[in-house]
């Protein structure tokens, strides 16, 4: 689009993360994201949130590459990462020829590795995404291993106790086992693997769920601390709206593998206009019962529907009040209502 | 009696421990409280405070390894501790029933959902099969499972997640029980459909008029919920008293801190207030008050002596050094 | 209520709690951070391995295990060192071979022994558990026995290790195609009766071998021998590749794998450091239990006839010897018996309880 597009840290366009999944003999494609669009700016971070299974893990695990994408554009940092080909118009329609198959350009695949030195990720389970064989030093180390990052042993040692310090951790537990810390501090030492190779950019895939309340704020805070710090920008997946409101400068809502709006944090809790994302805030248990007792909650019927068997149109209508068999027909584009509030529905 | 019968369920000074090859790990240490019928009670506590295992002492499941120490669970003045094996198994869903986190572990994945729920009436009742079959719709009605009558032949697998917390919450229902025990009923759960099952459930107390032991870690869950909040540290009562005492007049250094650090909508663009420190190692526990080695304001004596629960207002308690210490403060004044 | 209300309502309750009386300003004091600190203590470092010999030193049978099994293997690195008799030659008195020596019962001289003794005043090593019938001393024969069977075990259970390890690893990490071929390839050694094979391969291997491998040091072990080798190598290493293959699978798809493929670590280091690892407890424990198997395999075709060649021994081959004279020297088939038993025994046991002190699952 224009000027503001080129400063961006990361561009996702159109992109598109089919699995496929044996139904029978058949193979079927399980839609996980389905053409999604969006921008992450230097040091900002992006919230994404959406309930289990409406592919914002798959969202950020394809960003980085764990997943090869099945359709669609990455840039970062005015690389391009990955392009399937696919062209589209000024007004996003795909181009076609005339027996309706795509026009392709040019196509993009690049070698990770130097990427991972910018991007990184951070996991949900604190249990789970440390191996219980290594000791801190080697977790924290194996990015500086991988990339060579240090010239003697002395230089990886001091690297990796300032990193452990950056997170606050004791050095002295450098020769410990994952397994002897708590969830918090577990958590921390998959920060500091994340930060090893000093990146622009990182995923925090729940990063906070699984950690009590009481050390959530303690690694919420670290996370925007180290963003004043060093200016890295956050995907923030996470499905506690209230976090996400709180540590995002953005939010983007998810439903079954479509993006349903995107807007500033405040803007989307003000003035949520996705129906989607209105129930989704009503439904949050507010931690204030005088705020709890006047709210109403707007309580959705039935389920989210199967990935597998995913409804016409626009997937929220199945449980949506104000669907119309516009819904039913197309799935409606994301559209920018001014303030950079984007929303994808027809009705609202 | 007379004053007895008031309450339902009555816990004094109980105790359980976990005996691993580690040592002895005390769980719960001393916990009291009482529960009036119809009522919700909210026990809300990090991982590790105790919370789960108290609810698994009363209905005396827990694992192996761990056993009620002391204390005594009375049930409508009958202490339920002592209790046989056989006795507990017809008390068990009859007088107080449980549901767990995740419905999918706690159903039966081999058997179908309609089986389940009447193999539950039938253990506890004189009915017939056809009786406990219609029991068995009439309950998956009742919890506003759709078409009901083709889904107790599906299996658990084929329900979604909170399709699955519906049967269970069906299943623990279906004799009636006066006191239903949920830990942590929506935290496997999404947002949307964690809305609905705590509408059911308290839809289903307004109709059945059972009391509610709601046990949990979120405090947005326990503030529109519960009639009485019981806040747990390390096995130990920090604080009790309404949703309104606990979270406007908090008295407690724990509670105070963990309200500080959550993110609600009126500190949004403020920096969240931690609470230090890791949580509580219970191999290794603290002389003094639990949570001393995390408080900003802990005192001399909060490293060496355990605080009692004193009363400071009407139902609402509070164990911390910190209010002792304003009383004391206020009469040297 | 206003706020101030509140707080003389408070304070009125207090004190009728509580005796401030006894309470003095110093205990009001706020504490420093290292009090607080004294009371939080992170507990002692253990590793894994720590942990797990923790667990194991509290299980009696699988420390009697090792106990036992210690026993045996100080006894047969010992043994040969005093005892002056071989296990090959018939005893010799004054370099004389001693024709009366055969058959002898427990701790007995042969008649020439006797008269040696009574000559020179010296006394003769005794024979422990007597002679043969061809005039070796019995206890050494055990000895060696002894020593062959458990090589033999503890060998082969290398050799299904690794080539079950590389197996495994390459089919489980690799996964998709790779995977189907190599397992389809496994469920056809596993269709093939092993035991049909080993006595098929030792008589055509003893054609083949035993011109190539005379004058060598596996001459002594006999074509038998090595083509029982052979056929550990060929067939027994399919349980190890599946097991093995399992677990990768698991931890493949772990969050800490996962965390290294994005740190952008490469597949040979994966597997190093972060999936083997991790695997240890299964391989441990199923070579353990694999030594026991592959002694039991051995003793058995040794007992018939299909073991090592003469006049090396195992514990098999010497049961399959004394048979013949069952009734007259019970002993003789009774002593190497005892022994296997104890041995697998042992090495089961030590097998159970190092699964119960390794397995992950079971904690």
């Amino acid at each position: 689009m224009s000027e503001k597009e080129t400063k961006n840290l990361l561009e996702v366009s159109h992109l598109k993360q089919y699995f496929p999944v044996s139904q029978g003999l058949h193979k079927v494609p399980l839609k996980a994201v389905d053409d999604i669009s969006f921008a992450i700016r230097p040091g900002e971070t992006l919230g994404l949130v959406g309930e289990s299974g409406c592919g914002k893990t798959t969202v950020g695990r394809t960003l980085l590459r764990l997943y090869e994408p099945t359709a669609g554009k990455i840039t970062f940092d005015g690389e391009v990462l990955f392009d399937s080909g696919e062209q589209y118009d000024e007004n996003d329609k795909l181009i076609v020829d005339a027996t309706g198959r795509p026009i392709y350009g040019k196509k993009v695949n690049k070698d990770m590795l130097p990427y991972r030195k910018e991007m990184q990720m951070v996991f949900q389970d604190p249990y789970s995404s440390l191996n219980p064989r290594m000791t801190v030093e080697d977790i924290i180390g194996e990015p500086l291993d991988v990339h060579k990052l240090y010239s003697s042993k002395a230089e990886r040692r001091d690297k990796i106790l300032s990193l452990m310090e950056l997170v606050g951790l004791n050095a002295e537990h450098a020769m410990r086992y994952a397994h002897e810390f708590s969830g918090g501090q577990r958590q921390r030492i998959g920060i500091a693997r994340a930060l090893a190779v000093d990146p622009k950019f990182i995923v925090c895939d729940e990063a906070v769920s699984a950690l009590d309340v009481s050390i959530q704020a303690q690694v919420v805070n670290m996370f925007e601390e180290l963003q004043e710090k060093l200016g890295v920008a956050y995907l923030f997946i996470a499905h506690d709206l209230l976090v996400v409101h709180h540590i995002s400068d953005r939010i983007a809502v998810m439903y079954l593998g479509r993006m349903m709006e995107i807007a500033d944090a405040d803007e989307l809790n003000n003035n949520p206009m996705h129906p989607y994302t209105l129930s989704l805030l009503s439904a949050v248990p507010i931690p204030d019962p005088e705020t709890a007792r006047k709210s109403s909650r707007i309580v959705l019927e039935g389920d989210v529907p199967s990935p597998l068997h995913m409804p016409s149109g626009c997937p929220f209508r199945t449980r949506c009040k104000y669907a119309t068999e516009q819904c039913a027909m197309e799935m409606p584009q994301l559209k920018d209502r001014g303030n950079g509030h984007f929303v994808a529905c027809h009705n609202k | 009696m007379s004053e007895e019968s008031k309450y339902l369920l009555e816990v004094n000074d109980l105790n359980t421990s976990f005996f691993t090859d580690a040592g002895e790990v005390k769980a719960v240490n001393g916990i009291s409280f009482k529960l009036e019928p119809g009522k919700t009670l909210g026990i809300v506590g990090e991982s590790g405070s105790g919370k789960s295992v108290s609810a698994y002492s009363i209905m005396q499941i827990l694992a192996e390894t761990g056993r009620v120490t002391g204390g005594e669970v009375k049930f409508r003045g009958e202490n339920i501790l002592n209790y046989s094996e056989k006795q507990m198994q017809k008390f068990r869903g009859e007088k107080i029933s449980i549901i767990f986190q995740d419905p999918m572990t706690s159903l039966n994945p081999v058997f179908t959902v309609g089986y389940q729920l009447e193999e539950a009436v039938l253990l506890h009742t004189n009915k017939t099969k056809e009786e406990a079959k219609k029991r068995a719709i009439e309950m998956l009605t009742l919890v506003g499972v759709n078409e009901p009558e083709s889904r107790v032949k599906q299996y658990p697998h084929e329900l979604s997640g909170g399709m699955r917390q519906r049967v269970m919450i069906a299943m623990a229902l279906c004799c009636e029980p006066d006191v239903l025990i949920a830990d942590e009923p929506t935290t496997a759960l999404d947002v949307t459909i964690q809305a609905q099952i705590l509408e059911l459930m308290q839809d289903l107390q307004k109709k059945l008029g059972m009391a509610i032991i709601m046990v949990t870690h979120d405090l947005g869950v326990i503030a529109s919920m519960c009639d009485e909040i019981m806040v747990m540290y390390g096995g130990r009562v920090c604080e009790r008293g309404t949703a309104d005492d606990i979270f406007y007049r908090p008295a407690h250094e724990y509670t105070k801190g963990l309200l500080r650090s959550i993110p609600r909508h009126d500190n949004m663009n403020e920096k969240l207030v931690p609470i230090g420190g890791t949580p509580i190692n219970l191999l290794n526990m603290p002389e003094g008050c639990a949570f001393c080695p995390r408080c900003d304001a802990a005192m001399k004596i909060c490293l060496t002596e355990k605080p009692d629960e004193i009363q400071i207002g009407d139902g609402h308690t509070a164990a911390c050094w910190m209010n002792i210490k304003e009383a004391f403060e206020a009469q040297e004044v | 209520m206003s706020n101030e209300n509140l707080e003389l309502k408070k304070r009125q309750i207090l004190s009728s709690q509580v005796d401030l009386s006894k309470f003095n300003s110093k205990n009001f004091e706020k504490a420093t951070d290292e009090e607080k600190a004294q009371q939080e203590v992170m507990g002692e470092s253990t590793t894994f391995f720590k942990d797990g010999m923790r667990r194991l030193k509290k299980n009696p049978l699988a420390m009697g295990s090792i106990v036992v099994l210690a026993l045996i293997i100080a006894i047969i690195i010992i043994a040969p060192i005093f005892v002056p008799y071989s296990y090959s030659d018939m005893i010799t008195v004054n370099g004389v071979r001693d024709k009366s020596a055969s058959n002898l019962g427990m701790f007995e001289y042969s008649n020439a022994e006797m008269k040696y003794m009574e000559s020179t005043g010296e006394s003769l090593f005794p024979h422990i558990f007597g002679t043969d019938s061809l005039g070796r001393d019995y206890f050494i024969r055990v000895i060696y026995g002894t020593r062959v069977s458990l090589s033999v075990g503890i060998v082969a259970a290398i050799m299904v290790l690794i080539i079950g390890l590389i197996y495994g690893s390459v089919s489980g990490y690799f996964g998709g195609k790779v995977d189907m071929i190599m397992m389809r390839i496994v469920d056809i050694i596993y269709s093939l009766p092993d035991m049909l094979i080993i006595i098929l391969l030792s008589v055509v291997l003893k054609e083949v071998l035993a011109s190539k491998i005379k004058g060598t040091a596996l001459a002594a072990l006999g074509p038998n021998m090595i083509s029982m080798f052979f056929v550990f190598g060929l067939l027994y290493w399919v349980t190890m590749a599946r097991l093995i293959r399992g677990q990768i699978l698991t931890i493949k798809n772990s969050e800490y794998v996962l965390a290294a493929r994005c740190i952008g670590t490469k597949d040979g280091r994966i597997l190093r450091r972060h999936i083997l690892p991790n695997c240890l407890s299964v391989i441990i424990i199923t070579t353990a239990l694999q030594v026991p198997s592959a002694i039991f395999t051995e003793s058995y075709l040794s007992f018939l006839g299909l073991g090592v060649s003469a006049p090396l021994t195992s514990l098999g081959s010497l049961a399959n010897d004394a048979r013949g004279a069952m009734q007259s020297y019970p002993s003789r088939l009774v002593i190497p018996a005892v022994i296997i038993c104890l041995i697998v025994l042992a090495l089961n046991l030590l097998g159970d309880g190092l699964r119960d002190a390794f397995d992950s699952k079971l904690n």
